[in-house]
């Protein structure tokens, strides 16, 4: 016989009123040192410990436990027209080490996730080439293989944020990014395949997509880290993520990592397309625009505590935590700072930082209650440093859109709530 | 060199005909571009049918919908309007986007002088050409767009060279660090969902 329990499911709501006690009756923050009588979790004999969980038939392929029903994707309606050419978030809130779960890992779409089977799949590599060639999905197991880790975030990243605090919750502020594990074959592998002639000087990758979302990459670029990808996190691509290829360009803007890639062409100038044209194109204070910001900048934030992720234990030990990134290289240091930035104190690593990918950052302290601006800065192997908003600001005015890698700030109140806020 | 690396012999040589279906982006100085032409008053009828539905009759957006015309001048403004006609720095990028991904939901299904006829219409309401216009292969590149010299290079690493720094660790703000904006105060983020409302 199989015995089945059931609890109350965590309600966010609730922990923020304050009003939900753990199902045990004991105080969430109190902790079991504390309780006034012998803990029944402990003294009683509960079901799951007499009877029987599921058998190894019951879940062919699982998804998180019901628990964990907050830990999704979310949407922000009023941020685009619809919901086809669209974005939604990934909770790093309530993530912790590198690796993003590609179940909730976020979506950016301009005309829709689109389905698409390995037995449709073509590639095509033409152009300045000596032989354009056409490729099958199984054409591409067969060439040797690549293996790495890398972030992809989305340009407009924290983009809401430019000209104030907007979005209450590192979801929404800094989700448009995840990072995964890619096997696949080097873009350079395949150009060398259809031989690149020496006036090919950029290349322009599309998608099989509607919106194409065509793309310019200098041939240096492809050249060098490029990969033709089609596993990742162990598995094959989510639909929504390119099933089945997808391009990886390390370091650089979400946007060039264009999914269900569906051809290659090798140019001798930018086609100057939509996607680099009207859109990723940086607006400055006096109305001129930078074109081709393709590198993603050091950036860091938070997670916990955050807007969605508030202390709930009380006073004492405090586990600060986050994320860290750069397009340019390795994360070398992450600093951390609970006044707003007057002073700072180095993180520790959860790993040493590897090139273009995230980088887990722990602060282990100690909290009794007094008001926090929670800040973290990364620096990378390049000697960047996170720069401040206003920083940015300075430089750039309010109007870029993209490439907002400020340092941001949580308001962290006495009853260890969260904010999204900015501070002189 | 590529031309020397090492070659596997998987795939198998691109026909022109996959080439010719596939390969349709025009670059700045109108290669790609294909023969045909389409003239303002064409493009208002068929614009009027397939576009304006989200565009506008006059290409300048219905509801959230992007606008296509209007803004000139404001693009150093604190809220900027950047269409086809204030921002967009090349014609072939019209003709492109429109070809290969336009109707939203119905994406590939004009034709070359469609096409023409649409991006001359687009010119025309963002008063750029004549009611009597007619644009084609020929002419393509003599049409000026006001924002062609409105963009630079990715200056980051001159123009944000200060980044590259020794960071401050101790007294580095004088004075109370104080609030100074609040997101809570806009409440404009979406109420969680999930395991609550189940």
């Amino acid at each position: 016989m199989t015995v089945r329990f059931t609890s109350k499911k965590p309600s966010r709501r609730a922990f923020l009123k304050g009003t939900l006690a753990s199902t045990a009756g004991v105080m969430a923050g109190a902790g079991a040192a504390n309780a006034a009588g012998p803990d029944p979790l402990i003294t009683e004999k509960q079901d799951w410990a007499m009877g029987t969980g599921d058998g190894v038939d019951e879940t062919p392929y699982g998804l998180p436990i019901q628990f964990e029903g907050d830990v999704i994707r979310r949407n922000v309606e009023w941020l685009t027209a619809d919901t086809i050419s669209s974005i939604n978030f990934s909770p790093i809130h309530a993530l912790d080490g590198t690796i993003t779960p590609q179940g909730c890992a976020f979506e950016r779409h301009h005309s829709g996730a689109i389905e698409l089977r390995k037995e449709d799949f073509r590639l095509m590599i033409n152009g300045l080439v000596d032989t354009p060639l056409v490729f099958t999905y199984e054409d591409l197991e067969r060439f040797p293989r690549v293996n790495k880790t890398f972030f992809l975030e989305c340009a407009a990243n924290t983009g809401m944020e430019w000209a104030g605090a907007q979005l209450n919750g590192a979801q929404f502020t800094h989700g448009m990014i995840h990072n995964m594990e890619y096997s696949g074959v080097s873009l350079r592998t395949l150009l060398e395949e259809a031989g690149v002639k020496p006036e090919g000087k950029w290349v322009y990758v599309e998608g099989a997509d509607a919106s194409s979302n065509g793309r310019s990459i200098p041939i240096e670029k492809a050249l060098d880290d490029c990969i033709i990808a089609f596993k990742a996190n162990g598995e094959a691509l989510r639909k929504e993520h390119g099933y089945p290829v997808r391009l990886v360009v390390p370091g650089w803007e979400g946007n060039m990592w264009v999914k269900w890639v569906r051809r290659i062409e090798v140019k001798e100038i930018a086609v100057e397309s939509r996607e680099e044209t009207s859109k990723y194109t940086d607006t400055l204070e006096d109305g001129t625009a930078r074109k081709w910001t393709w590198v993603m900048d050091a950036k860091s934030v938070v997670t916990s505590p955050s807007p969605q992720s508030p202390i709930k234990h009380g006073h004492g030990p405090l586990v600060i935590t986050g994320l860290a990134w750069s397009g340019r290289g390795a994360i070398t240091r992450v600093d951390v700072s609970k006044d707003g930035g007057k002073t700072w104190e180095t993180a520790r690593l959860a790993n040493p930082g590897q090139p273009m990918a995230l980088t887990r950052f722990y602060l282990d302290t100690e909290w009794n209650g007094e008001e926090m601006y929670l800040q973290s800065r990364a620096m990378d192997e390049t000697g960047y440093v996170q720069p401040t908003k206003n920083m940015l600001r300075e430089i750039r005015g309010e109007n870029s859109v993209y490439h907002n890698n400020c340092i941001q700030t949580w308001w962290v109140k006495a009853d260890g709530e969260a904010e999204n806020v900015e501070v002189s | 060199s590529p031309a020397l690396a090492e070659k596997y012999g998987i795939g198998r040589p691109a026909l022109p005909e996959e080439v010719a279906a596939w390969d349709h982006d025009i670059s700045p100085d109108g290669t790609g571009l294909p023969v045909g032409s389409g003239s303002v008053e064409d493009g208002e009828a068929i614009f009027s049918e397939n576009c304006a539905i989200c565009h506008g009759e006059f290409a300048e957006g219905v509801d959230n919908w992007p606008k296509l015309a209007g803004g000139d001048g404001t693009l150093a403004d604190k809220d900027p309007l950047k269409t086809v006609g204030s921002y967009w720095p090349y014609l072939s990028t019209v003709y492109d986007y429109v070809r290969r991904s336009m109707p939203f939901g119905a994406a590939q299904t004009m034709s070359d002088d469609d096409v023409y006829a649409i991006t001359a219409y687009i010119l025309y309401s963002n008063y750029i050409v004549e009611d009597d216009f007619v644009l084609s292969n020929e002419n393509f590149l003599d049409v000026e767009m006001p924002n062609a010299g409105g963009f630079i290079v990715d200056d980051r690493e001159t123009a944000e060279a200060s980044f590259w720094t020794e960071p401050c660790m101790k007294d580095c703000k004088e004075g109370e660090v104080k609030i100074t904006m609040r997101a809570t105060v806009l409440n404009v983020t979406p109420e969680e969902e999930g395991a609550a409302e189940e």
